[in-house]
């Protein structure tokens, strides 16, 4: 047997006295770690392929398996961690980019953990939301410049479409093939019943779903799959997706493996071929490209659909900004490098990128300074993980917030962060049929919809203690905010104070 | 530590008297008003406004200026002299009062753009006058303008209300509208101009209240060519009424309902066009909505409207009789004034009471 470099990092801890050997662990596990000892009537586990997803834990009647951490080590360096040393061992073995899912989990500031919200004492009265009205209510979407009268003097309505939401957050875009279709269907519910929208991605939308149309997000993106008119009519909003917190920079890559049958005829490509994503749209290679696809997707559905151009936070992310306000768009999606994904270089989703709070606050200070700040909606993901991170994102100029992976830890993902390899045990971020059934509509949509009534409900409970009785008071509230062991610097970005000033 | 380099959070009283018919009374009327209400201020900001007390230039705008020294007054009248033509200046009458100490200069101009400077500009008269106010007000050390309006004019300092209106000899003006103010902050403004009504053009505010959406609504207007200097309540919503008034073209209704717009429940229940209408002003002008508690009466050319937040979180009372119209913190400050009335109420938050003058001339 060859030398194995790599000592797994999880271990399977079975208590025999609890296992009944019903093999249910046996038969959930994709990775294939449980097997049966038919010799001794026990169960057994190969550590090396647990991706310490919970499912088999989750699944075990009897509570006898839990995961933990090796506690195997290499020699303590403070330079060489153990991770370091072991993704040398994987690439000199393989010669190849080193592959992530989810967003980034490395150890670089959580601004939003570093920022306090205020609420009311003696000079203004907090509101209690389960007496008062409280108001949740957005609209996205460009504002006008001016108002115009008709001949009776009455107001026009001179809006730009707009996008109205019960609340200010949405599910942001994944794609049908990257997760499932049970996993498309329950956002897809989940947005009608809340009153929200969910997102494409760039997988096109089967056309079972294309009844949730003015819930639904539709996404053009630089692979351009699945998109023809009718999608683009079907939609209440189009995305151009120019990038992606997880991998700014690069495209998008979903096996040919992943592409069968419902995946390839919605995407429009053939069973089995690879579907990439280029890095940049090959239209678009300046601002004036963007503005003229912006102007194509507005012609082809006849000005009545706001377009949303979605950017990854990177350094420049303010004057990129200020330009695409400038382009024709009608919101602006901004993601963080926390942000999601069903696959990317870990290089790429670990180091590329800035933190969305500080991307944020210097786009909506830069659209103000340039008196454009209404022209376009700011939309910001990657991530949004509570209630509380978006009150302070809000708070910090967003108007609404995109959520996906909070979203789908909803449907029961554990963050193994192992969607790349498509076997995902809880039927999202797969294909595979016998994993996708796991994954119940019926149920997923349920939870989705849970997660944001609660949301809701603190969302409501922190504005109240503000003094705040409608979502738009909050918007850029900044006076609200105060930070904690925060430098000068970051603090000026922010645009906040720090505590006690 | 001066107003403008903090936030400066007030309790307060307000006051407004309007004769609609244009009959002009003495400030006396709204000095015995706001003396009722003695308990709702500290001391630390009185203030009035009075429209219609300078009939022999109404063509003109009434500069009241603070100076703190005489640097300042020069600088401030280069700039007066390059930018207008003075048809007379003065020093604002005043009388010793020992509760009313530190008064800075205190000077009055009547003034009118110089043609060929304001055609320079390229703007409109009134626009070409703000530009310049808030010019003097950021650029000038030491001056400040605190009333800028056509036939009207601010009277404010530190002191309780009824000593200010006795320091400026208010019982000697007469005008068809009064509004005053009695401040309560809760720190000291450290000079004069941070005390109330704020006033631009002819737009004066008083107000009560903190407003919870402050930092949203400053943030918005400040887009607009408008500088928060002071950090109150009560500048940030007279810029707001001049923005959706002289720039935006919106009446004073359509501007109730976006400060103080109705909640999305009760605009559900309105009939479609109306709907349409609120629904409209809600999304078009959605960081303009001010939140928290607040009761305002703002002073304008010819009107005055008196207006509380969505959730009437202040206390303010309405009372009529014959063509007068009396505002108030409370019952008793109209009372004092005027016993025997014929209608008292108290609007309900987010209604505007839009009171003018009935020839529609001032």
């Amino acid at each position: 047997m060859a030398v194995q470099y790599i000592y797994p990092e999880y271990e399977v801890v079975r208590n025999h006295d609890r296992c009944i050997v019903c093999r249910v662990c046996e038969r959930q596990c994709a990775n294939e770690v449980h097997e049966y000892l038919a010799d001794s009537n026990r169960m057994a586990a190969d550590d090396s392929k647990c991706v310490n997803c919970h499912r088999c834990v989750a699944l075990c009647p009897t509570r006898a398996l839990k995961i933990v951490k090796t506690d195997h080590t290499f020699k303590e360096n403070a330079n060489w961690s153990g991770k370091a040393i072991t993704e040398i061992y994987k690439q000199a073995e393989n010669g190849g980019v080193l592959l992530s899912s989810m967003g980034n989990p490395e150890n670089y500031p959580v601004y939003f953990d570093k920022i306090l919200l205020n609420a009311s004492q003696v000079t203004n009265p907090s509101i209690d939301p389960l007496r008062e009205p409280m108001e949740t209510r957005v609209f996205l979407g460009a504002k006008p410049e001016n108002i115009e009268r008709d001949e009776n003097g009455r107001l026009k309505n001179n809006l730009p479409p707009q996008l109205q939401l019960s609340m200010p957050v949405m599910f942001s875009a994944m794609s049908y093939g990257s997760i499932s279709y049970n996993a498309h269907e329950s956002l897809a519910r989940a947005a009608a019943e809340l009153g929200i929208l969910y997102n494409t991605g760039e997988g096109g939308l089967h056309e079972n779903l294309y009844k949730y149309g003015k819930n639904t997000i539709v996404q053009v993106a630089s692979g351009r799959f699945g998109v023809h008119k009718t999608y683009l009519n079907s939609g209440a909003a189009i995305e151009i997706k120019m990038g992606q917190g997880a991998k700014p920079g690069i495209g998008g890559h979903l096996p040919g493996a992943k592409i069968v049958g419902d995946i390839s005829k919605t995407r429009m490509i053939p069973e089995g071929t690879d579907a990439i994503s280029p890095a940049p749209h090959h239209d678009i290679y300046s601002i004036e490209d963007l503005r003229q696809l912006v102007y194509s997707l507005k012609e082809a559905t006849g000005y009545t659909k706001p377009v949303i151009v979605k950017i990854a936070a990177v350094h420049n992310v303010a004057a990129i900004a200020s330009g695409i306000a400038r382009s024709g768009a009608d919101i602006i999606a901004i993601d963080g490098f926390r942000g999601g994904t069903g696959a990317a270089p870990t290089r790429i989703r670990d180091h590329v990128g800035i933190p969305i709070e500080l991307a944020l606050a210097s786009v909506d200070k830069r659209l103000r300074e340039e008196g454009i700040r209404r022209n376009v909606s700011i939309v910001v993901g990657g991530s949004i993980r509570s209630s509380a991170d978006v009150v302070k994102a809000i708070a910090l100029g967003a108007d609404c917030v995109y959520i996906g992976t909070a979203a789908l830890i909803a449907l029961g993902c554990h963050l193994c962060r192992s969607c790349h390899t498509g076997k995902c045990n809880w039927g999202i971020a797969t294909q595979r049929e016998d994993l996708v059934k796991r994954l119940n509509p019926e149920l997923g949509y349920r939870r989705l919809v849970n997660l944001m009534t609660a949301w809701k409900h603190e969302i409501k409970e922190m504005m109240g203690g503000m003094g705040i009785n409608s979502i738009e008071a909050l918007k850029g509230n900044r006076l609200m905010l105060r930070g904690v062991g925060l430098n000068e610097k970051e603090l000026e970005i922010l645009g906040i104070k720090h505590a006690g000033e | 530590m001066r107003e403008g380099m903090f936030r400066n959070v007030s309790g307060c009283a307000i006051s407004g008297i309007f004769s609609r018919s244009g009959r002009r009374f003495s400030g006396k009327l709204i000095i015995d008003s706001i003396t009722v209400m003695h308990e709702r201020s500290n001391g630390l900001g009185g203030g009035f406004a009075g429209y219609g007390i300078y009939p022999e230039y109404k063509d003109f705008y009434a500069f009241h200026i603070f100076y703190e020294d005489r640097i300042a007054k020069k600088e401030c009248e280069e700039f007066l002299e390059e930018h207008f033509d003075i048809i007379n200046l003065s020093k604002i009458p005043t009388r010793k009062v020992p509760q009313i100490t530190n008064e800075p200069l205190i000077w009055r101009y009547f003034v009118a753009p110089l043609p060929t400077k304001l055609a320079d500009s390229q703007l409109d008269e009134r626009e070409f006058v703000v530009r310049c106010v808030i010019r003097i007000n950021t650029a000038i050390d030491g001056a400040y303008v605190f009333s800028s309006g056509k036939n009207m004019g601010v009277f404010k300092a530190m002191g309780y209300p009824e000593d200010v209106g006795r320091f400026y000899r208010l019982e000697e003006y007469e005008g068809y509208c009064f509004t005053a103010h009695g401040r309560y902050p809760t720190n000291t403004p450290g000079w004069w101009g941070g005390a109330h009504p704020f006033a631009l053009l002819d737009y004066s505010v008083v107000h009560n209240g903190e407003i919870s959406s402050y930092d949203a609504n400053r943030r918005c207007i400040e887009m607009y060519g408008y500088k928060c200097t002071l950090q109150t309540d009560t500048e940030v919503i007279t810029y707001i009424i001049d923005y959706l008034h002289r720039k935006k073209g919106l009446t004073l209704k359509e501007i109730c309902s976006v400060i103080a717009a109705p909640f999305w429940s009760t605009i559900e229940r309105k009939p479609q066009k109306e709907r349409e209408e609120l629904e409209y002003l809600r999304s078009a002008f959605d960081t303009l909505l001010v939140t928290g508690p607040f009761s305002i009466i703002v002073g304008f050319e010819g009107g005055m409207m008196a207006l509380n937040d969505r959730l009437k979180l202040r206390s303010m009372v309405v009372g009529e009789k014959d063509d007068m119209v009396y505002v108030a913190s409370e019952e008793a400050a109209i009372r004092v004034v005027q016993n025997d009335l014929d209608r008292v109420w108290a609007p309900k938050g987010g209604e505007g009471v839009i009171i003018t003058l009935e020839n529609g001339e001032s």
